[in-house]
């Protein structure tokens, strides 16, 4: 197994803002809209040095999805910051027609998804939102796994002309891929190679698929890992070639086991390459109040829970 | 002025020939406020706007119009075509199988003319509002129109987008309200009150006009004036009064004929009454 250490600990969400503010500097047509979250969404410095480029919206996400579509008419490159929640289930028609249908180069930039918001509970913890995202024509759905990453990946839909869904998070986690990386969309990374098992995992869960992978080890399973940062559109010949070599795989998410990476994977293998497939994610479930930590334990998104549903998915092998 | 009068009314007479062609062609679609419309719409592009049937997209440096309540593209697809945006013969694929001219208007099969989908009510504005924050950060001094319908209004993103324009001084913004009293299911003081619109318009801090939709004079003058008060620091609102159904006298007033077409002996009965003045495609 790869050895992966991190000097530093940050949230993904801080990495969008120190995207963002770059984006800002490199093309002058990237505008910033946020409904009342600023601070959340780490986009002060974008403010600070691009005032004449930001609006503050308000707390009023449906119309900050129709400006930001809007802004566009006029060649402007607007990213849109709110929760995850509010930016996606409580705009999807605003998204679906305004941006999606209407073929808008909208960047939807997400942050506070999934569990790990944590404290504040079920009503702002979406696990349904890139199941939303996907089911859009034409929407590129990516959730980045850490700082680094997600401040390459801000940069890089900036170049990208399209809408864009951009899933971030809270919870401050290891930095442990490049700084100078170049993100490709739609390229799978290559965490770890392996032969015994598959493991793709997607944001958050990548440092939990890594961890996991120690363990395998230690149990003597050679595990591949891939860090699916796109979800749509998915790297399907990486995932494809993986399985080929190792037989099953295990899919990892911090979202509903409906809808989310694993289903998307579940239907590229059955039409291509049968293979066992265990998911890690939520079983259709509403979260709740807790810290992360405790509500990655009790949801089951941990790495002794990869552990085992790699073993499971190792047992189901023919 | 670009035109006479009496040159548009000729054109609206036209567009409204043409609206309830379309309509009945299909069985389908909504000529009620779209026929109430034609007025409108015959002047803001005939002699209003300043734009260009070669159409792009960006629209810089030409005045941009915003459809929100996207259901009545039978009038908008009729100006655009009279406009010179496209043939007038392709108003005869209306509502069919692999047209531009979808039942709402939509950019995802690139009609000239067409920036943004609508039909799924209350989002016009809030786009119509970025494209006017785009025109300022572009230095571009030209203007955006929006038409909303009156029943839309129900649609509560129109109030966040009420609240926020004024707020941001998005003074290069043209918003007219199809004020035809008619909803679907009936008059809108029966199915949802919108009480004192003025009111409420002046108190989100709009610069309120109102006009007369269904006379060209009137409505020319309107939107004229309503230019002449752009660029000092408020969005401008024309609550305009119109008749749903209006040129034909079995469908005048009535929200009976929102979204029915009419059959052949009543199509024959309203082209009787509406002169051709351009030519039927």
């Amino acid at each position: 197994m790869k050895k992966y250490t991190y000097t530093d600990k940050k949230d993904t969400r801080s990495g969008f803002g120190a995207g963002l503010h770059e984006a800002g500097k490199r093309n002058e047509n990237v505008v910033a809209l946020c409904a009342d979250l600023v601070g959340s969404l780490k986009m002060d410095a974008f403010i600070k040095d691009f005032p004449e480029r930001f609006f503050q919206i308000g707390i009023a996400e449906a119309n900050m999805m129709g400006i930001a579509a809007g802004l566009t008419i006029g060649g402007k490159i607007p990213f849109t910051g709110t929760f995850a929640n509010f930016s996606t289930g409580r705009v999807y028609d605003q998204i679906r027609q305004s941006i999606a249908y209407s073929g808008k180069n909208v960047k939807i930039c997400a942050s506070h998804a999934g569990l790990t918001l944590g404290e504040d509970g079920a009503t702002h913890q979406i696990l349904e939102d890139i199941g939303l995202m996907k089911m859009l024509p034409g929407m590129v759905v990516i959730n980045p796994c850490d700082y680094n990453q997600t401040k390459a990946a801000t940069l890089a839909i900036m170049d990208y002309e399209g809408p864009v869904y951009l899933r971030f998070g809270r919870p401050v986690i290891p930095v442990f891929t490049p700084e100078d990386q170049k993100f490709e969309i739609g390229k799978a990374w290559m965490v770890n190679e392996g032969k015994d098992v598959t493991i793709v995992a997607t944001g958050h869960m990548v440092w939990r698929a890594i961890q996991a992978g120690e363990e395998l080890e230690k149990l003597g399973i050679d595990a591949e890992i891939i860090n699916i940062h796109t979800i749509k559109p998915l790297d399907e010949e990486a995932i494809l070639k993986s399985v080929q070599k190792t037989g099953c795989i295990v899919t990892c998410e911090e979202h509903n086991k409906f809808g989310g990476l694993g289903e998307s994977v579940a239907r590229f293998l059955t039409t291509t390459y049968l293979a066992p497939q265990e998911f890690v994610a939520v079983n259709d479930s509403f979260g709740e109040s807790a810290t992360p930590d405790q509500l990655m334990t009790k949801y089951k998104l941990d790495p002794a829970d990869i552990v085992a549903a790699a073993q499971k998915a190792i047992a189901r092998k023919k | 002025m670009k035109h006479t009068i009496s040159e548009l009314e000729d054109i609206a007479s036209q567009v409204r020939r043409d609206i309830l062609r379309m309509v009945h062609a299909v069985q389908s679609g909504h000529p009620g406020a779209s026929l109430g419309c034609a007025d409108f719409f015959t002047a803001l592009y005939f002699e209003v706007l300043n734009h260009n049937p070669e159409f792009d997209m960006n629209g810089k440096n030409e005045d941009l119009f915003f459809l929100s309540n996207g259901h009545i593209s039978p009038v908008w697809y009729s100006v655009l075509a009279r406009a010179g945006y496209f043939e007038v013969s392709e108003l005869s694929t209306f509502r069919k199988l692999d047209s531009r001219l979808q039942g709402h208007p939509t950019t995802h099969e690139h009609l000239p003319g067409v920036r943004i989908a609508s039909g799924s009510l209350g989002q016009g504005l809030s786009v119509a509002i970025g494209a006017a924050l785009a025109k300022k950060i572009n230095g571009d001094h030209s203007l955006v129109y929006a038409l909303l319908g009156d029943g839309e209004l129900q649609e509560g993103q129109n109030w966040e987008a009420f609240m926020f324009a004024p707020h941001n001084k998005v003074d290069n913004l043209i918003a007219s309200i199809d004020y035809n009293g008619q909803q679907i299911d009936g008059p809108t003081e029966k199915v949802l009150s919108l009480e004192n619109l003025q009111a409420k318009f002046e108190a989100f801090g709009w610069h309120v006009i109102t006009s007369d939709g269904n006379d060209m004079e009137g409505i020319v003058k309107a939107l004229h004036y309503a230019k002449s008060l752009t660029g000092k620091g408020k969005p401008i609102l024309n609550l305009m009064s119109t008749q749903m159904g209006y040129g034909v006298d079995f469908m005048v007033g009535t929200h009976k004929w929102h979204g029915s077409a009419p059959n052949d002996a009543q199509l024959e009965s309203a082209l009787g009454q509406i002169k051709e003045t351009a030519g039927d495609y």
